[in-house]
């Protein structure tokens, strides 16, 4: 079983976001994570790997920086990594699919792993486009994978309940919160990361277009939470001041 | 100089602190309140394979021999646990002893069960009447038809009684003088292996502390670790990687201190602003920020001469003393901040203070820290028993 998982190095949950000069955003110091629905995906390939014979590659298109994110993955026992050097290139979901895809059409791939969406930009396009492009079928928002004589079994949420789908390999999967509980590298895995096969390709070698369709044209942050008011005095006369600021103030009722 | 990290440092340093913060933090309050080592926590830690960091790898281990990766993997576990750190550094001891001077069927017996977390050992020093003075120690293996009978007493015995092994450092002949004391594996199971009482102890209370007493203790000669008479002198060698990794563990309650104190500092408002607005709180986290900073460059430095296999046991003490009396200080200074909150079990900093306290006395208080520091510079070659012994 050849098992392909797509990854991205992302901001840190926690991290403050701000603007350089030119109203972009400011990278600079922040701590970079892997994405983590895509480390739903690195987990669940360890799985399948682990509950059979397999072998686990990971792919990341990125600059310098997504290496850490791949040589995570390598630390939890991912076998190889490819990493898809974007350098200075600006990249959209298009460009980034398109590339991917022609990086994995070069693989040998039974399943394909990814997070549904990115926890940055959170567009949820990239592995949608990859599976159009390589024509094989997507089921997207996983949160059970069970693979068994050349098919998959899996379960997605969807408004208010959840599915169950029976797809033929190859196939591409979207890793949900809840597919698994990711695991943290040993000891043992941190050391052997670095052993590991990590074969790095400039993407203006693949002989792809990757002119992006999207350009973002400007970012703004959400405007400040103002601090809460409380309302003083005996609950009956401070429900009745409250009542009157909802309707003279607030005006919503 | 080159301070950066190497890719396997950073992927250690950042997964030990996730797993730390994540795994162990929310264990911490109820153990130190039980009291007690934690087979649980010891799983947990084992998943990761932290008691292994620095085995063989033909035991199962990662092989780890670097002191300064070995550094920041404590700091990062002590930041949010540490007992837990204590207990690895004192597991990893049991480790490279027996890898140092252990015989093939004590390495074939022990060695993977302590790499895989299945089993912890424990190393009996100190005694009621010999502490910074082990010389003194008179706990006696007395050779006796191929086997050592062991009489004798040992206190503040970490792990005693979880152990499936102890360690014991005893007097193995009669002569005065440094050839006279060894070190023997004592299986837990031996008539006359008696685990004494469990004390209740200030801080470190993610461990258990015990008295050990052996009474006619029969072990077979090849219980012997290393050669006899020599033990003393396999004490000393080791010595200066434990002191290290004593650095490391305050280092890291000391930045929790610090975190603590950040946190705190923004969140509390009192005459109207935050406390962090003040320049007096203001100095104290900047001089607690300056300090820890400092004694991370000593600890990492020190760390680094060991690894480049150079002269380091001055520096490794002069490490220890540094970071465990910035670590108290920071402790106390963090209690302080947070005000009376601060003097409360259900807030974080006063278990940094209680915590902190036993780093400055074990492995050599930081008395003998500065007496070692001296008689370096001093060139005083004669040892501390012939410096201050009796006449």
């Amino acid at each position: 079983m050849k098992i392909l998982v797509c990854m991205k190095q992302t901001f840190d949950t926690e991290a403050k976001i701000a603007f350089d000069g030119d109203g972009k955003i400011d990278g600079k110091g922040v701590t970079m994570i892997m994405n983590p629905y895509d480390e739903y995906a690195v987990e669940e390939a360890l799985k399948i790997k682990e509950s059979g014979a397999g072998e686990v590659t990971v792919i990341s298109a990125g600059g310098a920086k997504a290496q850490d994110a791949l040589r995570q993955a390598l630390a939890m026992g991912a076998d190889k990594a490819v990493l898809l050097e974007t350098g200075e290139l600006e990249m959209d979901e298009y460009a980034t699919a398109v590339v991917l895809a022609k990086a994995i059409s070069e693989l040998e791939y039974d399943i394909i792993l990814g997070g549904f969406r990115a926890i940055d930009d959170g567009s949820a396009q990239v592995m949608g486009r990859v599976a159009e492009i390589l024509n094989v079928p997507i089921v997207n928002v996983i949160t059970k994978l069970e693979i068994a004589d050349g098919k998959a079994v899996a379960t997605r949420e969807i408004e208010g309940g959840s599915e169950v789908v029976e797809v033929s390999l190859p196939a591409v999967f979207t890793a949900q919160k809840g597919l698994n509980e990711p695991r943290y590298p040993s000891m043992k895995g941190i050391m052997k990361a670095k052993k590991k096969p990590m074969d790095k390709k400039s993407v203006s070698d693949l002989g792809v277009d990757v002119a992006p369709k999207v350009k973002a044209l400007s970012f703004s942050l959400p405007e400040q939470r103002q601090a809460g008011k409380v309302v003083p005095g005996e609950p009956a006369e401070a429900a009745r001041e409250l009542a009157r600021m909802l309707r003279e103030e607030a005006k919503v009722i | 100089m080159d301070f950066n990290l190497t890719e396997e440092q950073q992927l250690l340093k950042k997964n030990v602190g996730n797993f730390a913060r994540e795994e162990l933090a929310p264990m911490v309050r109820e153990i130190d309140e039980k009291g007690g080592f934690s087979w649980e926590l010891w799983r947990k830690l084992a998943e990761m394979g932290i008691q292994g960091l620095i085995g063989p790898e033909e035991y199962g281990g990662a092989g780890v021999d670097s002191l300064l990766t070995q550094v920041m993997v404590i700091e990062e576990l002590s930041r949010y646990d540490f007992s837990s750190a204590a207990n690895i550094v004192s597991n990893w001891a049991i480790i490279r002893k027996l890898v140092n001077d252990g015989k093939e069927d004590h390495k074939a017996r022990y060695l993977s069960g302590l790499i895989n977390g299945e089993i912890v050992g424990s190393f009996a020093q100190t005694e009621p009447n010999a502490g910074s003075d082990v010389a003194s120690l008179r706990t006696t293996a007395r050779p006796e038809d191929g086997y050592y009978v062991i009489n004798g007493e040992k206190c503040f015995v970490t792990q005693a009684g979880e152990a499936e092994f102890t360690i014991v450092v005893v007097r193995t002949s009669s002569e005065k003088g440094k050839n006279a004391i060894s070190a023997l594996l004592v299986e837990k199971d031996r008539p006359g292996y008696i685990i004494g009482k469990k004390e209740d102890k200030l801080g470190f209370r993610g461990s258990t502390t015990r008295t050990l007493a052996f009474d006619d203790c029969r072990v077979p000669a090849s219980n012997l670790l290393g050669d006899e008479g020599k033990g003393l002198k396999m004490s000393l060698k080791s010595l200066a990687i434990g002191r290290v990794l004593t650095a490391a563990q305050a280092l890291g309650q000391a930045q929790a201190a610090l975190d603590e104190s950040i946190k705190y500092a923004k969140e509390r408002v009192q005459f109207g602003r935050t406390i962090g607005s003040f320049q007096l709180i203001q100095g104290m986290i900047a001089d607690m920020a300056i300090h820890l900073e400092s004694a991370r460059l000593l600890t990492y430095y020190a760390a680094w001469l060991r690894d480049n296999d150079q002269s380091y046991a001055m520096y490794a003490s002069m490490a220890k003393t540094l970071a465990t009396d910035v670590a108290m200080k920071a402790g106390v200074d963090a209690v302080q901040i947070y005000g009376g909150y601060g003097f409360m079990r259900d807030y974080p900093v006063e278990g940094i203070m209680r915590n902190v306290k036993i780093t400055q006395i074990y492995e050599g208080t930081n008395q003998i820290q500065r007496l070692i520091i001296a008689r370096e510079l001093l060139g005083e070659k004669r040892s501390f028993r012939e410096l201050y012994g009796q006449k």
